[in-house]
Parts: structure tokens; C-alpha cells; sequence
């Protein structure tokens, strides 16, 4: 294995994805990690000079909506989802912005 | 001597766009709607929705970029910005960093005499976030996702401003482009317009830019001539003391008029932006950039000018007239229909604009119809009405759109022109009046005044204060 993670940017990760690991699953990613980047190196491997990068795998473009209200009141389905609630709205701990 | 510094500021400007649905899926925008009832699987980001890219969205924000001299992106995409927040259930905002719509362009502000182009650097689209509303109760945020996904479009300038005169001026700017445009409201109190201000400070002369930061909340432009100045001097007196600027995003508190930093270390600003994979590329062509440009309106500049050759309006007066398309559509309008533009125009300049200041409302606001005023303007003008009755019977206009013929038939409003009637009451006027009749035969023309104004009393200010005067005359000599 060519690439090294380091205790930093597993922790970096880490606080960036919101996920607290335990030592264990701290090396267990590490190792995962540095097994795709290795795989990466190979893709490196190839000459890209002049290419276009690619984000889309279909070659379909300009794929609109017109301007229209289809949906209605959805507040039923969407407040399903909500783990707490209160008035109409999900509850969530205190955040200012 | 104390050393000069100089501010260089640089914009970024949320503009929400007023389409009717928003901008990857049927969900309405309507502003006001109880909380979550405008929500889908999409725009609360549900595993498995798939976004469809709302067509008006590019339209509006290619009229934008054509109208501030921006170069149209062909092939243009979305990213994903990544990041954490109870506003946003998909954990990512779908922008656009690598290809925006639009690119380098300008607009032309004026301060004072002075005129400067301040440059755009880019402007791209992207979806609104949901609401967060304290709750003092529980203590806790509650979330309505009815603003999340709303169209935006974010304009980002080049740091050439100077002042938060330049900063306002541009502002304005920007508002009265897109207002003519339609295709936003921009009100600054409703956050349909938010600004963000990228402010550094430098000594006078030197070339490099100094540590800028980022100042949000910002919801009056009189909170960011507070701001911009507030900013300046924390950053000089940082500097005086030998200390640096830190480049962080700070939130203006404009109640304390201050400022405090929002992010720690532990909200690291790492967005890991990736090319947005269920979206296509939209691909523009000559073809489409005509159509938009065949559809931009007449702006503000030009129709400036064409009030003052074509309808011989002042300077002052067209830059009112014009300062919101809304006014201006209800002067081209009623002009039309009447054919007295400046008749129009001094209903609009004096009442109009005294009856919104009285009500704190925007010219935005104005809800009567042209037609209603043109009707107004000719009851004054064949004599059907007084002005003293024409004014009262604009407010009712103004507030309620009423239709002016008949509501003056209504309220029996109309001019007395019935002379018999007013002899009947001049007779009684005159009979109370000795002293004033002694003093005017006396040759106290003043004292004339005093019997006209006590005959309009007596018949409800709806006689015509020029036959008042006339009458009486003939009757004393």
C-alpha cells in the first residue's frame, strides 16, 4: 500500500462526515481509505491531458420542467419522516446560525 | 500622522427568484404557507427522489447575466456542496462551483457624480435552504422546509468597491435590474435579497489586499452602511495594535451594532464539492441567448431618458417614476389611457408617494389600477370634481382601488355648478358677514377669501372655488 492515512485527517474525516469512531473503526477506515486511493493511483496512471471531464455517464442534456405546481400539500408524508415534532414543524435541538 | 486605509469591499449576493414552483421539483414558493406544507420528497431530500431542473430557473438567471454584461456559460452544470445542517436534509446544496451560468460581467453605479464599473466575477444558481425557527418555549429549532429548494441565484463581484455609498449604489443597482427583469422582488426585509459583504482593509498606496472576512445577516442597507463601517474599524484598530485578521464569516448584530464570529474549528469550511450526478448538463446555444434577449424589457436607464424626450418629464421626476418597474408600468399605463402624462406624473410624484411613506409601503406595493386613476384624472379635468374632493377621493383609490365615477356618484361629491343653489347660500353668507362685506367693499380684497371659504364650508367643500369667487363678486358689486 502506497498511501498512508494519518491520525489527522481520519479525525478530520471524521468531524467533517459527523461520525464519532472508536480506535478500532478508526484503523479499519484507514484501511479503506488507503485502499482507494491506491486504486486511484491507477486511474492516474492514464494520460487525461485534453479530456473533457465527465459528470454524467448519459450523453443527455437540457432536461427541464416547465414552471408548474404539480404537487399540493405535503406536509402529511414529509412529518412522517420527523423523529419529533412539533406545530406543523420538525423538532430539532437549539440552532442559530 | 495616523495612517490612511482604504476598504475594499466585494459582494455576494442571494437574489430568490420568482418562479412559481421551485427549482428541482412541482412544489409551490407562494411565501406565507403554513409550515411544511409545501414539501415533497425531493426538496426534503427523501433516498431515491431525483431532482428535474425547473426550466424558468436558467431563463431568469441567463436575463440576469445578459442584462450585468456577463459572458453566458454553454455548457453549464451543478455541484454538490457538501455539509451539515438541520436546514438541509439532503446534507448537500445543489450549486453550481466549476461551471456557473454566468461570467464576467459589470454594472455601471453612480455615487455623487462619480461613475465606476464594479465588475462581476460570476453568478450562479443553486436551491434555498429550509427555515430555522427558535422556539423559547422548548428551547429547541423547529424546521419547515417550505424555503427549501427555492431558486436562487447568487452574484458574486470583484472586490471594487470602496465605500458603502459604492456598496449601496451597487445594490440598488442590481435590485432595479432584476425587479425590471421580474424576476425577483428583492426585498431586503423579507430576505428575498440577501447580501453578504467580503470586506478587507489596506494602507493607502499598497497594491496587495489585506485579510478579508465575510459579515452575514445583513437584512437594510442602512444595517450594511452600519456594518461596512463597524467592520473597517475592528479591522484598523486590530492592525494598529499589531495584531492580524483572521479570515473567518462573522454575523452582524444589528440591534448591538456589532459583530461576533459564527465557526469554529470544529466547522471547518470543507464543502467537497463533486459534479451533481442526477443532473444533465445544460447546453445553451445562439439560438436560446436570442429569445432570452428579444424578451429583456425596457431598463431603467433607457426609459429614463424616453420620459424625458417623449413625455417632457424632468429629471428628478423620471428618476422617481422609474426607480420601481411597478411605478413606471403605472405611469406608462395611465398615460396611456388618459393621454396627461403630466398630470399622471404629479399624482404619482406628490400623492402617491406621500400616501406610501404614510403607510410605510414600497412602490412595489401600489395596488390601484391604471385605469382607476386615469378616470380620476379626467373627473378633475372636465370640472366634475374639485381638487380638495380629487384628493380625498385618491385615497380611497390608493387603499382600496375604488372605481372614482362611482364612488363620487355615491357620496354626492360632485361640483356643485348649480347656480341658483349658491346664491341661496352666498345670500345667508353675506347676511352673517357685515363686517367682512364692510371691510372688502372697503377695499380689503382679503376679506373675500374669508366668505369663500365659509360658502365652500357650507355646501361640503363641493362647489367650484372659482365660480364661488366669481359669484360673489358679482353679488357685492
Amino acid at each position: 500500500m502506497a498511501n498512508k492515512i494519518s491520525d489527522e485527517t481520519i479525525e478530520y474525516v471524521g468531524i467533517l462526515a459527523k461520525l464519532e469512531l472508536s480506535g478500532q473503526e478508526k484503523e479499519d477506515a484507514k484501511a479503506d481509505m488507503e485502499k482507494m486511493l491506491d486504486y486511484i493511483d491507477t486511474l492516474n496512471e492514464l494520460d487525461t491531458d485534453g479530456i473533457e471531464p465527465m459528470s454524467h455517464v448519459f450523453p443527455v442534456k437540457n432536461v427541464f420542467r416547465e414552471d408548474i405546481v404539480t404537487n399540493g400539500d405535503g406536509s402529511k408524508e414529509t412529518l412522517a419522516n420527523a423523529p419529533l415534532e412539533k406545530d406543523q414543524s420538525f423538532k430539532v435541538p437549539k440552532t442559530i446560525g | 500622522m495616523a495612517k490612511q486605509y482604504e476598504t475594499v469591499i466585494g459582494l455576494e449576493v442571494h437574489v430568490e427568484l420568482a418562479t412559481k414552483t421551485k427549482i428541482f421539483c412541482g412544489c409551490s414558493t407562494a411565501f406565507g404557507g403554513a409550515p411544511n406544507t409545501h414539501t415533497c420528497p425531493v426538496c426534503t431530500g427523501m433516498p431515491g427522489s431525483l431532482p428535474v431542473l425547473n426550466k424558468q430557473v436558467v431563463e431568469y438567471a441567463m436575463g440576469i447575466g445578459l442584462a450585468t454584461h456577463c459572458d453566458i456559460t454553454r455548457v453549464c452544470k451543478f455541484d454538490r456542496k457538501n455539509y451539515f445542517y438541520p436546514d438541509n436534509p439532503q446534507n448537500y446544496q445543489i450549486s453550481q462551483l466549476y461551471q456557473p451560468i454566468a461570467r464576467n460581467g459589470y454594472v455601471e453605479i453612480a455615487v455623487g457624480d462619480t461613475k465606476k464599473k464594479v465588475r462581476i466575477h460570476e453568478m450562479h444558481m443553486e436551491e434555498d435552504a429550509g427555515k430555522l425557527v427558535h422556539d423559547e418555549w422548548d428551547d429547541t429549532s423547529l424546521v419547515d422546509f417550505n424555503r427549501s429548494g427555492v431558486p436562487l441565484v447568487e452574484i458574486v463581484s470583484e472586490p471594487d468597491m470602496r465605500s458603502s455609498e459604492e456598496v449601496i449604489a451597487y445594490l440598488e443597482k442590481l435590485r432595479t435590474i432584476i425587479q425590471y427583469l421580474g424576476a425577483s422582488d428583492c426585498k431586503l426585509q423579507e430576505g428575498s435579497m440577501r447580501a453578504d459583504v467580503n470586506l478587507s482593509v489596506r494602507e493607502v498606496g499598497t497594491q496587495e489586499f489585506g485579510t478579508r472576512t465575510e459579515m452575514k445577516n445583513l437584512n437594510s442597507f442602512k444595517a450594511i452602511a452600519r456594518a461596512i463601517e463597524g467592520e473597517r474599524e475592528r479591522q484598523i484598530e486590530l492592525i494598529e495594535e499589531g495584531k492580524s485578521v483572521i479570515q473567518e464569516t462573522r454575523r452582524w448584530d444589528d440591534n448591538k451594532e456589532s459583530s461576533h464570529a459564527m465557526r469554529s474549528k470544529e466547522d471547518a469550511q470543507d464543502y467537497r464539492y463533486f459534479p451533481e450526478p442526477d443532473l444533465v448538463p445544460i447546453v445553451i446555444d445562439d439560438e436560446w441567448i436570442e429569445k432570452i434577449k428579444e424578451k429583456q424589457p425596457e431598463f431603467r436607464d433607457e426609459k429614463l431618458e424616453r420620459y424625458k424626450k417623449e413625455f417632457d418629464i424632468p429629471q428628478y421626476d423620471a428618476e422617481i417614476l422609474t426607480e420601481s418597474k411597478h411605478m413606471a408600468d403605472i405611469f406608462e399605463e395611465t398615460t396611456a389611457i388618459c393621454g396627461k402624462p403630466k398630470k399622471v406624473s404629479n399624482w404619482l410624484m406628490v400623492e402617491t408617494m406621500r400616501l406610501l411613506k404614510e403607510h410605510s409601503m414600497e412602490p412595489e406595493d401600489i395596488s390601484f389600477s391604471p385605469a382607476n386613476l386615469a378616470k380620476l384624472i379626467g373627473l378633475t379635468e372636465d370640472g366634475t370634481i374639485n381638487s380638495s374632493v380629487a384628493k380625498e377621493v385618491f385615497e380611497q383609490v390608493f387603499e382600496k382601488n375604488v372605481d372614482p365615477e362611482s364612488y363620487v356618484e355615491e357620496h354626492g361629491l360632485k361640483t356643485v355648478n348649480d347656480e341658483g343653489a349658491l346664491e341661496e347660500v352666498l345670500k345667508e353668507v353675506i347676511a352673517k358677514n357685515p363686517k367682512a362685506i364692510a371691510d372688502y367693499k372697503g377695499g380689503k380684497e382679503k376679506a373675500l377669501g374669508a366668505l369663500v371659504g365659509q360658502t365652500m364650508k357650507a355646501m361640503k367643500g363641493k362647489a367650484n372655488p372659482g365660480m364661488v369667487n366669481e359669484k360673489l363678486r358679482e353679488m357685492l358689486n
